[in-house]
């Protein structure tokens, strides 16, 4: 029993990463309608930029938040210069650009950074496990950093004025206008966020993964899971979505198909959502209006 | 306008039927010159030339299976390289296990990758546009896990592959089988092209193009869309799919990275780059995906990827109807001052 509930913890642990890169998304998605592929990308960028801060010798956590702070910026910059002049061309122009963008910060990390394997410090560090060796110290410290980025989230589209603002924005974007709510800004803002959001994912994960410039391919792919998982236009369904298909994964790879199938294992959740129940487990059921 | 004027009426009625018999004569002139230009390269260039250009038709050609799904009938599909795997995995599969001659594993390739299309195109339906795109998105990045796995590995040879040869001349054709191969390319692209131009064409076509641009009108006019998109699904898999089998003849190898997920990009790339719904498009989108790269390398050797990726924003912004849409843009600026003029 032991070893189930060893996969099912270090199942929680990867499902905090997923549920990070999960929330990013449906923070665009639910600010822009948008799925960014280039999200994998860009918090591999990022945690590159947080390892060159640490290598030019700053502590680990000023690094931590320069790097937050580079990325949002990263993110509004992206919004204001690639997405705002096609805001209103077809899906497939938008998917095009993400595509654009996925191969340039791709293979710009590449050339900047190098393609080889990179370790990453990890800053919750521990000799031996914890918790009756079940849990390693750096599982149970990404969990809480997963969990207080979702706490912050919660907190800042609940009780701030921006973040009433930013759902108004999303939620009507004509009325949202007419009351003097700055809606392309709070667009940009959106995609700012989830640019954050996606550095402390890759933050959290590079120390398990080790560094590489394909490091979050699967892991985008997992998260987009996830967040079907939770219902798309769900930030709590995500964060939970992210959780459950870290520990499907982590089940499924040690007792049913090995781990040469576990991007399989995304696939099939992805398919089978949208086949049986598109809305998600917590999702709204959109009706569409013809 | 002073060149009608001094014609009677009657005579400039009768030059009405001689003139459109011209144009006929055009058409077949420009057809003969193009396959005149499309065949010359054989005994021009050298062998890696020739090789390149055939990878161009190959490309072309699963270009145009990708359009016709997402082009001309809207589902956005980022999985193409998947079935682009299957077709060139089916080929080398028989070749090599079975030892069948090429010609006859193209009609079993082209029947898997049309049932295979059409299966996927069911879950498709109830995705729209960036929910199927991811989803096809997670397909492609499974492809070469899938192709790797052990309990195929006796017939897909796993991560080495398989080895076969290209097929020879028939005797009495003096050509290399470099040379053989790429009329073999030419002349099935050639084939595909036609019917693919004809279907666009068609009432079919027409009703893809409806589905595509406002379903709901297309289905109260009587169109089954369900069973539209299934099988322009089946027939872009099934294009698509022959690409990947001649793919396999022409490199004579296939393994699981040779099929990563970013063969799909490139297709993607191709199809944006040559002009998305245009037939004509798939031929620049061959020829881009193909020679762009080599000249992005020559730009700066450590980021070809990146100037890929400049390349298709730029296009987007620029030019997001593609090569052909500027082609047509510029006939149409040539054309209309002459019409104003006679």
């Amino acid at each position: 029993m032991d070893g189930l509930a060893h996969q099912i913890i270090a199942g929680i642990a990867t499902g905090g990463i997923y549920a990070s890169v999960a929330l990013a998304l449906v923070m665009i998605y639910q600010a822009t309608h948008h799925v960014n592929f280039a999200q994998g990308e860009m918090a591999t960028l990022s945690t590159y930029i947080a390892l060159s801060f640490i290598g030019a010798g700053f502590p680990y956590w000023i690094a931590f938040f320069a790097t937050i702070i580079v990325s949002f910026a990263i993110g509004v910059a992206v919004e204001r210069l690639l997405m705002r002049p096609v805001q209103h061309a077809p899906v497939l122009t938008h998917v095009g650009v993400f595509i654009g963008l996925l191969l340039i910060i791709g293979n710009l990390t590449g050339w900047i950074f190098g393609y080889t394997t990179k370790p990453f410090p990890s800053p919750f560090e521990s000799e031996g496990l914890l918790l009756g060796g079940l849990v390693s110290a750096h599982e149970l410290g990404s969990t809480a950093v997963t969990l207080a980025v979702l706490a912050l989230v919660y907190l800042f589209f609940r009780h701030t004025r921006l973040g009433l603002a930013m759902r108004a924005a999303a939620y009507n974007p004509a009325s949202a206008r007419l009351v003097g709510i700055r809606v392309g800004w709070m667009l940009a803002l959106g995609w700012g966020l989830a640019a954050a959001i996606g550095a402390v994912a890759g933050m959290m994960v590079a120390p398990v993964v080790f560094l590489e410039p394909t490091m979050m391919l699967g892991i985008l792919l997992y998260a987009f899971a996830g967040a079907l998982l939770g219902g798309i236009d769900n930030p709590m369904g995500a964060v939970l979505g992210g959780f459950t298909v870290g520990v499907l994964e982590n089940l499924a790879g040690a007792y049913v198909v090995g781990t040469e199938l576990k991007l399989t294992v995304a696939l099939i959740i992805i398919i089978g959502v949208l086949v049986v129940r598109p809305s998600g487990l917590f999702g709204r059921v959109v009706l569409s209006r013809v | 306008m002073s060149m009608t004027k001094e014609f009677p009426a009657t005579e400039a009625l009768a030059s009405a039927a001689p003139h459109r018999s011209t144009a006929t004569w055009q058409w077949v002139l420009l057809v003969l010159v193009g396959i005149a230009i499309a065949v010359l390269p054989v005994f021009l260039l050298e062998s890696f030339r020739l090789f390149q250009l055939t990878m161009a038709v190959i490309m072309a050609l699963a270009i145009l299976g990708l359009n016709i799904v997402t082009g001309f009938n809207g589902q956005i599909s980022l999985g193409h390289g998947a079935f682009y795997a299957v077709g060139a995995y089916t080929t080398a599969i028989l070749m090599y296990h079975l030892e069948w001659s090429f010609w006859w594993t193209l009609p079993v390739s082209a029947v898997i990758c049309a049932t295979l299309g059409y299966g996927i195109g069911f879950p498709a339906l109830r995705l729209g546009g960036l929910y199927l795109a991811l989803t096809t998105f997670a397909l492609a990045v499974a492809v070469p896990q899938l192709l790797k796995l052990n309990a195929l590995e006796h017939w897909t040879g796993g991560v080495q592959g398989l080895f076969i040869l290209k097929p020879e001349p028939p005797a009495g054709v003096a050509l290399t089988p470099d040379q053989w191969m790429y009329l073999v390319a030419l002349g099935i692209s050639g084939v595909l092209f036609l019917l693919a131009w004809n279907l666009v064409r068609s009432r079919i076509g027409r009703a893809l193009m409806a589905t595509r641009d406002h379903p709901t009108a297309a289905e109260a006019m009587g169109m089954d869309t369900a069973s539209l998109k299934t099988r322009a699904f089946a027939a872009s898999a099934l294009i698509t799919g022959i690409a990947g089998s001649l793919s396999a003849a022409v490199v004579e190898f296939v393994a699981p990275d040779s099929f990563t997920i970013f063969v799909s990009i490139t297709l993607f790339v191709g199809m944006v780059a040559g002009g998305v719904a245009s037939i004509l498009g798939s031929v620049f989108g061959g020829l881009f995906v193909l020679f762009v790269p080599n000249i992005a390398e020559a730009i700066s050797k450590s980021a070809p990827g990146v100037i890929y990726g400049v390349i298709l924003i730029l296009f987007l912004f620029l030019l997001p109807d593609g090569f052909a849409g500027l082609l047509r843009r510029i006939a149409a600026r040539i054309i209309r001052p002459h019409n104003g003029a006679s």
